[in-house]
């Protein structure tokens, strides 16, 4: 709180004539503003964030009383040979969607940009996807990808291909996720076609008067101008890939007694769901929520490091 | 569409107002280009022909889902585009085998609750942040950055406790009572858009008498309509794809919302010992044909909204 009355980098001289005698009013009022999050804050984050980390430290059915265990969820969790699986499940998933969906959205997104008139259909087309509900994204891997039956598979046998099976075959299960989380990229397009925009015609003129190619203007001109653009889409989709669930758990997890379950799409947040609510373990799924927090917070702070390197901001807007 | 227009050179999007309708952020072209730039022959068709074979890409799983829905048991995996026997048979089964009404509207309700609520206080909440000058300001909204940061499972588990203490669980109301308090990315987008309006406005309407509420509600709320239109679209999406949630609180299967009620038919009529997958593929036509539809009704605010966020540092 050291901050206090420090003026907003904007200067607002209308505000700051006031601050004199009105200060403080202005500062209840402001409170009485910001009062529903203030409220939201401490009932739905910071508390609940405390409450899992002492949860972390107990045994807790919801039944009887939570008892205090010390570290044991901790000691436990370091030799759960499912969490290690979910982990690594997560992780690949996580390497191979991140950056296949960095290459299709900026492939569709400089196309788009060569589409000329059209572009508002096919930008469209692009997004409708997004829109799709996941559980409804998980129907559709089950039954566009099915291994005898599916549709991809069937477009591959007229290459004369042998298309795997992509719901059953463990080493497939987490490519054709993959591929469905392609489907659903329409947010990222929109949003390197707009920082597409921004690229200034002069510096890639100057590139082709030096005579680079297409390739060379590419990537040493547009991608660090959208660099920004490329490094939001890439924090935003590594978290939410660390999180995935609703997909792989719709295709491959029955809730309850039924059982479809394909370890290979056994996500780090599924087994945490299954933990918390279908086991009813709720300390030991506070510690693997504890861990996933510190996971996203690393990762998140090694992107940001990256980011010092290899984000250019232009202009000095922001 | 009204995409066609190549609404002005706007310029760089510096300006904080990320919504404004006329604004050329989705405009594909620039001004036409001088024919040195022009790609050749070869390039335009590699063009035309990679948009034509991804847009069917994208396109067709919805085409495929449609079409299987309106085909008999027998012939849903049979990959044909036009049904051999077309039949709208599964949309009244699916109606007899599940409560689909109920399950929509229960939707409906939480959407629209769920979208109103969050609408309103956030942009309560970022106008707070926006006008006013006070202690600790940067402090709490750096919090309000932060917050975005969190992982839901880092909140899931007392969440529940505290909607089960309530007496809560086994009702709708945890699927959309927490957004009362606000979001903190639609805090943030609002504030983004607040700040760029002129505080002269608010100033005048002050000298002229106006209360503090009285400047938030007439003067800058309406001018935040396009703002509030994408936060609406936003969270209306959210809450009604949301399956976590319903799988956490809803416990009858009456009280299913629409991605919940999915999910069990799945359970029940796919991996279940009923094989059915033709209702499957109906139930999963009606989960997405209203968001599908939401989404054409706001097509140029979605995806203005959804340009502008990554846009920014």
């Amino acid at each position: 709180m050291s901050t206090a009355t420090a003026p907003g980098r904007r200067t607002r001289p209308a505000t700051r004539r006031r601050r004199g005698e009105g200060g403080r009013h202005q500062g209840r009022v402001a409170l009485l503003f910001i009062s529903p999050w203030l409220i939201g804050f401490v009932v739905f984050m910071a508390y609940p964030v405390l409450y899992t980390v002492y949860l972390s430290l107990t045994d807790y059915d919801v039944i009887n009383d939570p008892s205090f265990v010390g570290l044991d969820n901790y000691r436990e969790l370091m030799g759960d040979e499912k969490i290690r699986l979910a982990l690594r499940n997560t992780f690949v998933y996580t390497l191979m969607s991140v950056p296949a969906q960095l290459a299709v959205s900026l492939g569709l997104a400089l196309l788009l940009q060569r589409a000329g008139r059209a572009a508002g259909f096919f930008r469209t087309a692009f997004f409708l996807p997004k829109m799709t509900p996941p559980v409804a994204v998980g129907v559709l891997l089950l039954m566009l990808l099915n291994g005898q039956n599916g549709l991809l598979n069937e477009f591959l046998g007229w290459f004369g291909i042998n298309g795997p099976n992509w719901t059953t075959d463990p080493a497939w299960v987490k490519p054709g996720l993959v591929i469905m989380s392609l489907w659903t990229v329409g947010a990222s397009v929109i949003i390197l076609l707009a920082a597409l925009q921004e690229v200034p015609e002069e510096l890639l003129d100057a590139a082709r008067v030096d005579g680079a190619g297409w390739w060379r203007r590419l990537w040493h001109v547009t991608v660090p101008i959208i660099s920004p653009a490329i490094y939001f889409i890439v924090v935003v989709d590594t978290i939410a890939s660390l999180q995935s669930f609703t997909e792989a758990y719709t295709a491959f997890f029955g809730a309850g007694n039924t059982t479809y379950s394909n370890d290979a799409a056994l996500f780090y947040a599924i087994y945490l769901f299954q933990q918390a609510f279908e086991f009813l373990h709720m300390g030991y799924a506070s510690a693997m929520a504890m861990l996933l927090f510190v996971i996203v917070m690393v990762v998140t702070a090694v992107q940001v490091m990256l980011s010092r390197r290899y984000v250019h901001y232009t202009g000095g807007a922001r | 569409m009204s995409t066609l227009d190549r609404a002005g050179e706007a310029g760089p999007t510096t300006g904080v107002p990320p919504v404004d309708p006329d604004e050329a952020v989705t405009a594909p072209a620039r001004a036409p280009r001088p024919p040195n730039r022009r790609p050749g022959l070869g390039g335009r068709i590699f063009v035309a022909v990679a948009l034509v074979v991804t847009t069917i890409a994208f396109v067709y799983p919805f085409v495929w889902l449609v079409s299987a829905s309106l085909k008999p048991r027998s012939d849903v995996f049979d990959n044909r585009l036009i049904p051999e026997t077309l039949t709208f048979d599964n949309y009244i089964e699916v109606w007899n085998a599940a409560p689909m009404a109920a399950w929509l509207l229960n939707t409906a309700f939480v959407t629209i609750m769920a979208t109103l609520t969050v609408t309103i206080s956030s942009a309560l909440v970022a106008w707070g942040f926006a006008r006013y000058q006070f202690r600790g300001r940067n402090f709490l909204f750096g919090l309000v950055l932060a917050s975005m940061m969190i992982p839901g499972a880092a909140t899931m588990i007392p969440t529940y406790l505290i909607w089960d203490s309530l007496g809560m669980v086994g009702t709708l109301t945890p699927l959309w009572a927490g957004n009362v308090f606000g979001t903190a990315f639609y805090i943030f987008l609002l504030r983004q858009f607040f700040l760029g309006l002129p505080t002269e406005l608010f100033d005048a309407a002050e000298m002229d008498g106006a209360g503090h509420w009285k400047v938030f509600w007439h003067v800058a709320l309406p001018l935040t309509k396009p703002a509030l239109v994408v936060v609406a679209l936003f969270e209306f999406q959210a809450a009604w794809t949301d399956l976590m949630r319903g799988l956490i609180y809803l416990r009858d299967r009456e009280d299913f919302t629409v991605p919940r009620g999915l999910k069990s038919m799945l359970d029940q009529f796919g991996f279940g010992g009923e094989w059915h997958w033709e209702l499957v593929v109906t139930a999963s036509v009606i989960t997405t044909v209203p968001m599908i539809l939401v989404f054409f009704l706001g097509q140029k605010q979605i995806i203005q909204g959804v340009a502008s966020t990554g846009t920014k540092g």
